[in-house]
């Protein structure tokens, strides 16, 4: 990324101001550019994954939205079984059953991600026709085993008591669980921020996205930490599917391919292999889905495929392509 | 002499390329011609016109995966396009020729203008940009289609009515041919197979012009295409706006025999996986896999479900089975096969019936992607 290149990150203040505009109701219009930013953490969690998969060994995975979907349903499971502790008033409690519920989402989905890389992709690196219909067939099988193991109805998952409800700041009414998932979604950020920058790994990933040859030429083994990163990047998958689940608080097997739409959307404007993209593009995205679906309902999908024209038009490539590819 | 030149221009001198193949297009063709006469039961003759249906369809998509290199999500949005515009404007303007007319034509005119931004936008920079935003384009199109419920029906979609002589009530000739009342089912029946085999053979004639051949070329290796003058991004363009339009007419056969439709009918992610499926299985970048693949998957899908029914049935006592085997679980079994599919089978039976009589070494197993490429080598064989 270049670091100077400042100019998307004007789009954030544009498209708010636009949408204040076309409001015109400034408690509206911040409660729903809290909501629009709350999901856009949730889907930076699912996307930034993603796209350094994608960036690192040109493997565009078409099933990503099956961890989001096992994510979201094992941790319903794990509220379901420790119900007591959900709807408990103690604080400790509240969190420790969300701690369990995320360590057993990614965890599931973290392995699912290697069979899935294992049965899978690994076949068809380096081709992108293969990888598209291979993955795509393996999103509806996994999908359909989502459907025999926690049947086709949707399942409604109850906030803990300290997540539900909103508290109001001088007339502007902000969920709590919103809240919440911001401040999840930027400790992922700056999780991630830390690995890529602080440590040799994250270095190695950085360097491979940008020139894999030139890594592997210096000795080191980029399929391998390629599968690790596929790895984690469905572990973020099924994070951000906890989150994406609380967010809707009911879950239907489609709920994983539904986002992944948006995943894709936010990697294109975010331009492929950029984390720093991928976040502005999901905060754009979020944003303009909420003001979208304030103002006009009925195109909400649409006004996201018109905002990723409308950057395609401007940067073919996206906002900071970061491969070289 | 004559009468064989003439034969092959009529498929553009593209021909199947095996023998077997041959006579299986010829019976294939013969059983849909002689089918409202030979076949009894309703569920036998809606496969038939579902096949001839899958086979523009497919042939369309095959354009875009066999011979441009690029996998389209959207192609059911084009489908639905059609078929929605057939039903709209019947619904608008009555159950006429004209209106009939008028529909297909806007529908192709929106489909091509679609066709078109999606290309300009998506094709610029990367092939791959083109899936993914073909697949958020199919979503929201989902979601139209039933958001739009004053227009569209919503998710119940709509029934309308056709030009008098080609609803059920409308009889042709007052007297039975070998036991067959002509009615206006039949005459649909017959338009439905007059579009099918034009429109084939159409897919056909570009695929095999300097156009196709271009995709070709583009297909195999796009640098240099790029580099001996050709541009790659107005002619992928291009061929998604053709393989757009037979998609589209695709639709209105489809509209032309249901009387109806709807987002499951016409725009459901599962009609791309039967695409995606039938393209596999009858052979990418053959035009013929799409009949000979149309044909095998919809009578097993029309069978299968069936059989499905009856193993649950039979092992349902057993825990677990009855759950794996329920026929609302077919898409699991149709998505395992799709994989199995393109992993073992990625020549379809086209290319096999294609395969030169000297062996493949069996002993050592080629790798995806040069499985991938003995596809290509087939076919540049066949020609």
């Amino acid at each position: 990324m270049n670091r100077s290149d400042l100019m998307p990150l004007a789009l954030l203040p544009i498209l708010m101001g636009c949408a204040y505009l076309a409001i015109g109701n400034p408690a509206a219009w911040f409660t729903l550019t809290i909501a629009g930013v709350a999901m856009g953490m949730i889907i930076f969690t699912v996307a930034s994954g993603m796209t350094i998969v994608f960036g690192l060994m040109d493997v565009l995975n078409f099933g990503q939205g099956i961890f989001i979907t096992v994510g979201a349903y094992l941790s319903a499971t794990v509220f379901a079984s420790l119900s007591g502790y959900v709807v408990s008033p103690y604080l400790s409690e509240n969190l420790l059953v969300i701690l369990v519920a995320v360590v057993a989402a990614v965890a599931g989905a973290g392995m699912s991600g290697f069979l899935f890389e294992r049965l899978l992709v690994k076949p068809v690196y380096g081709d992108h026709l293969m990888q598209i219909l291979v993955t795509t067939g393996g999103l509806i099988v996994g999908e359909e085993i989502i459907k025999i193991i926690w049947g086709v109805q949707q399942v409604n998952v109850a906030l803990p008591p300290f997540l539900s409800g909103a508290f109001v700041i001088a007339d502007v009414a902000i969920e709590r669980y919103r809240a919440f998932a911001f401040l999840a979604g930027a400790l992922v950020f700056f999780g991630q921020y830390l690995v890529f920058t602080r440590t040799k790994t994250g270095l190695l990933i950085r360097a491979g996205v940008h020139d894999r040859e030139m890594v592997e030429a210096l000795g080191y083994g980029v399929r391998r930490l390629f599968v690790a990163t596929f790895v984690s990047g469905c572990a973020l998958a099924g994070l951000g599917g906890v989150m994406w689940g609380l967010y809707q608080q009911t879950l239907v097997p489609q709920i994983g391919s539904q986002m992944n739409v948006l995943v894709f959307i936010v990697i294109i404007i975010g331009g492929l292999g950029s984390t720093g993209g991928a976040l502005l593009g999901a905060i754009l995205v979020g944003i303009c889905a909420n003001y979208a679906s304030f103002i006009e309902p009925k195109v909400a999908l649409f006004s996201n495929i018109a905002l990723m024209t409308m950057i395609l038009l401007w940067r073919p490539n996206g906002l900071y392509p970061a491969s070289a590819r | 002499m004559t009468t064989s030149m003439d034969w092959t221009r009529l498929i553009s001198r593209d021909r199947p390329g095996s023998r077997l193949l041959i006579i299986l297009l010829i019976a294939i063709i013969a059983v849909l011609l002689v089918a409202p006469f030979a076949l009894t039961g309703a569920k036998a003759i809606s496969i038939c016109v579902k096949i001839m249906i899958f086979a523009v369809l497919v042939a369309s998509f095959d354009l875009l995966l066999g011979y441009t290199g690029i996998v389209s999500f959207a192609h059911t949005v084009f489908f639905g396009i059609g078929a929605y515009g057939v039903g709209i404007a019947i619904i608008r303007l009555g159950a006429s020729w004209t209106s009939l007319a008028v529909g297909a034509s806007a529908a192709i005119v929106v489909s091509v203008l679609l066709a078109l931004v999606i290309g300009l936008f998506s094709l610029r920079v990367r092939a791959i940009f083109f899936s993914m935003i073909t697949l958020a384009l199919s979503a929201a199109a989902q979601t139209l289609a039933t958001q739009l419920s004053n227009l569209t029906g919503g998710e119940d979609g709509i029934i309308f009515r056709l030009p008098p002589a080609l609803m059920p009530s409308f009889r042709l000739l007052d007297t039975k041919i070998f036991g067959l009342t002509i009615d206006g089912k039949v005459v649909c029946y017959y338009f439905i197979f007059a579009m099918s085999v034009t429109f084939v053979l159409a897919l056909l004639r570009i695929v095999n012009s300097p156009f196709g051949r271009v995709l070709l070329a583009i297909r195999d290796n796009e640098f240099r295409a790029e580099a001996i003058g050709y541009p790659v991004f107005v002619f992928r363009t291009l061929s998604n706006v053709v393989a757009a339009v037979f998609a589209c007419l695709a639709g209105v056969m489809l509209s032309l025999w249901l009387r109806y439709t709807g987002p499951d009918a016409s725009l459901s992610f599962e009609i791309m996986l039967d695409i995606l499926m039938i393209v596999i299985i009858g052979g990418v970048g053959t035009i013929y896999g799409s009949i000979v693949g149309a044909v095998a998957f919809l009578v097993a899908q029309g069978y299968l479900q069936d059989l499905l029914k009856g193993a649950s049935a039979a092992l349902g006592s057993l825990p677990g089975i009855g759950k794996v085997l329920s026929p609302d679980r077919w898409m699991l079994w149709l998505g395992l096969l799709f994989i199995l599919a393109v992993y073992y089978f990625p020549t379809g039976i086209v290319g096999v019936l294609r395969r030169p009589a000297r062996r493949l070494d069996s002993s050592s197993k080629p790798s995806a992607k040069e499985r991938l490429s003995i596809v290509y080598r087939w076919m540049g064989r066949a020609r």
